[in-house]
């Protein structure tokens, strides 16, 4: 006697009939609130950003390099512009070849408890809040910065080349340099993540036939692994970029909030969130205020630009998809 | 199976509304005869703590039947809340501008009262290694170190102010607010009163354009950034400065007297002829021992009580008008504790005046509100139980 497959009494009819469409109802419920939601953060950020987009054109805002509050009320995102296309494609620069170099280490060459507890540990960068990484920036890391980096090199530009000191700026710590870094830290466990979860993707095989053709380890992460593997790798890039640009809190406390151009290297800087949260507390005067809803919008875009970006090079470069050869 | 479940769902939720109701039922039971009243405010972060403790005092005042729930969202927010009546009052460290006024009146066919409540005091916070406190500061220095002329430390007008004080060459650091606040509103007021050039280049205001120098975020901002960077100056209140034990120095105020920033300081520079509307940024004051670089911060409520959405009948009405005068007179032994300045007494004549004003309906019941506190005024609030029944 069989006793597993004793039936169970059969459902009423109406249950598989209303479970199924209340399940599907919902379903799309959901997925369409998602994408509605996101059609009236952008609608609400162009209301109220109009203002500002009619007093000085969307490319006069854009281009406008005056940012004035006080006296002269006129409003310009360019050195915020700036400020965030610097320290973010810096970071992404400065964080991307360590970043694979981990992932691949992770995959290829650690022994499996070693790699399992670096990922953790990179993982865990992800995880801390980016208030707790700005509060250790400004206590630790930016006077650490200082004494070691900045104040070496600002006192030898002093003695042996003094034109370089308006290019290299005030070395108090708090600057772009100091911001970049921090950014290029906190975006790391995103490519890491993304580039390991890819490289453990590629085919046994392919790995199976260079090691027959005669490749060394390292020839053969360099000849089957990664080329198969870099739709992941650069789709951890661009999210990490995307993720750079909207950083707020520890970028906001390290850089040093300069709203005028021109930026020097080690002097203090301004990006477009860290701008946006600075003044929009006080902002009374309602033209100030829409010139600030004006940069979230410029931000909004500019992500938007970015995932997209992502998708079509994602698309194009992995292996079986898009039209390369 | 299922039925099982379904059963015991139907239990839980038939108990969770049955506790819902004796809960419900338990509360009212409790209350007191007169009904528990919020006021709700919202404004400036700058006098929080001074509000807080003011709505913790004011409870315990009236039995716990008034409790006043202040939210700080920053002037800002403040002035807009107080524009689109979400709040009963508002609290700032800017004045309403003519503008505002202007839409007020229209909304409400009222005027907007501003009426001080405390006082601001922003001293100059510096990190200058083997300095301590006490180094003193006049209008041009100030004004040069800001603008970016003055670039050392050594330099000789600093130098001709502080004869007993021996400055090694060090570039200064400028360290100013990146966010917009109360506290640049009056560094800024007081620069621009001083100069004509800071006046015409940067302006006054919660943010302003800055020439020169590295944005700290809130008080505790350029407070890290100057403890963190030797030859640093930037700006700070007062009780944020004595609190986190950091130098600070005098300014030589319009008299041509030393003064020390101290609260008795701050409320004399307040002690000075007043407009009736208390619009005025006092920063360089006329007053001979006042410190110069301080200013109101201001509670606004409406001369029309009635036409302010967020204030639902007459009593609360009374009850906002209550605090008000409560704050302006006892309210004020709490200043010192917590770090603030009081009210002169040129201040609190005018807020008197103002408030006598304030109607609901027409009917002048702030006038009511002042003869109730001076009659009653050995009794306290908490036996103003029988005031209530009066003007009731």
């Amino acid at each position: 006697m069989d006793i597993k497959h004793i039936p169970k009494k059969p459902l009423p009819a109406i249950y598989s009939w209303l479970g199924d469409r209340i399940f599907l109802t919902v379903i799309i419920v959901l997925g369409l609130s998602i994408i509605l939601m996101t059609a009236g953060l952008a609608l609400v950020t162009i209301v109220d950003g109009w203002e500002a987009i009619k007093e000085f054109g969307f490319i006069g805002f854009i281009t406008g390099k005056v940012w004035d509050p006080g006296v002269n009320r006129t409003f310009g995102a360019l050195p915020f512009l700036f400020g965030t296309a610097v320290t973010s494609v810096g970071s992404l620069a400065l964080a991307f070849l360590p970043a694979v170099a981990i992932a691949v280490f992770i995959s290829e060459y650690a022994a499996p408890w070693l790699g399992k507890m670096i990922d953790n540990m990179v993982n865990l960068i992800a995880a801390v809040p980016s208030v707790v990484i700005g509060i250790w920036g400004i206590f630790v890391f930016a006077p650490w910065m200082r004494e070691t980096v900045y104040l070496p090199i600002y006192n030898w530009a002093i003695e042996n080349n003094p034109s370089l000191l308006p290019i290299l700026g005030n070395p108090i710590g708090y600057g772009m340099v100091s911001a970049t870094i921090i950014l290029a830290l906190m975006i790391i466990p995103f490519i890491t993540a993304l580039t390991k979860d890819a490289i453990d993707q590629v085919p046994v095989e392919q790995r199976e036939a260079a090691y027959a053709l005669g490749a060394t380890h390292w020839e053969v992460i360099r000849m089957a692994v990664i080329p198969y593997a870099r739709g992941g790798i650069l789709a951890g890039s661009i999210l990490a970029f995307g993720r750079a640009i909207g950083e707020t809190m520890a970028v906001a406390m390290l850089i040093g909030n300069k709203n005028t151009l021109p930026f020097s290297i080690f002097g203090p800087a301004a990006t477009m969130p860290s701008v946006i949260i600075n003044e929009f507390r006080e902002a009374v005067n309602s033209l100030h205020l829409s010139s600030l809803m004006a940069i979230g919008l410029v931000l909004f875009i500019i992500s938007l630009l970015v995932n997209l970006l992502a998708a079509y090079i994602t698309k194009k470069l992995a292996i079986g998809g898009g039209k390369t050869a | 199976m299922r039925k099982k479940n379904s059963l015991c769902a139907l239990g839980v939720v038939i108990s969770i509304v049955i506790s819902f109701a004796l809960s419900a039922c338990v509360r009212k039971g409790s209350e007191s005869s007169e009904e528990k009243l919020n006021i709700i405010g919202a404004g400036a972060s700058f006098p929080a703590p001074l509000i807080t403790a003011m709505a913790d005092e004011y409870r315990t005042l009236t039995d716990k039947r008034i409790t006043v729930n202040y939210q700080s969202i920053g002037s800002g927010g403040g002035i807009r809340q107080f524009v689109e009546q979400t709040i009963m009052f508002g609290m700032s460290e800017a004045f309403l501008d003519d503008e505002v006024l202007a839409l007020i009146e229209e909304s409400t066919g009222g005027r907007a009262f501003n009426m001080p409540v405390t006082l601001a005091d922003v001293v100059p916070t510096y990190n200058i290694p083997g300095v301590g406190k006490g180094v003193v500061f006049n209008s041009e220095v100030l004004t040069n170190l800001f603008l970016g002329k003055i670039t050392n430390w050594d330099d000789p007008a600093i130098a001709e102010l502080n004869p007993g004080i021996n400055f090694r060459s060090m570039p200064v650091t400028i360290v100013h607010r990146s966010d917009g606040s109360g506290t640049t509103n009056i560094w800024t007021s007081y620069l621009s009163s001083v100069s004509q050039e800071w006046k015409t280049t940067v302006g006054s205001g919660t943010s302003v354009k800055w020439p020169l120098g590295v944005g700290g975020s809130g008080n505790e901002g350029v407070a890290g950034a100057v403890m963190n960077s030797p030859g640093a100056i930037g700006y700070n209140s007062l009780s944020y400065a004595i609190l986190n034990d950091m130098p600070y120095g005098s300014v030589i105020n319009s008299s041509g007297n030393i003064i020390e920033p101290s609260f008795e300081a701050t409320t004399e520079a307040a002690n000075i002829e007043l407009p009736a509307d208390t619009r005025v940024l006092f920063t360089n004051t006329p007053a001979a021992y006042g410190y110069p670089i301080a200013g109101f911060t201001w509670i606004m409520v409406h001369e029309n009580l009635d036409k302010n959405n967020a204030i639902k009948s007459r009593s609360e009405a009374i009850e906002v008008v209550r605090f008000l005068v409560w704050a302006i007179t006892q309210g004020q032994e709490l200043s010192e504790l917590l770090g603030y300045a009081r009210l002169p007494q040129t201040a609190v004549e005018k807020n008197i005046a103002m408030i006598a004003e304030i109607k609901w309906e027409g009917e002048k019941i702030g006038q009511q509100v002042l003869d109730e506190f001076q009659l009653g005024r050995d009794n306290e609030i908490a036996n103003g139980d029988t005031a209530v029944a009066s003007v009731e």
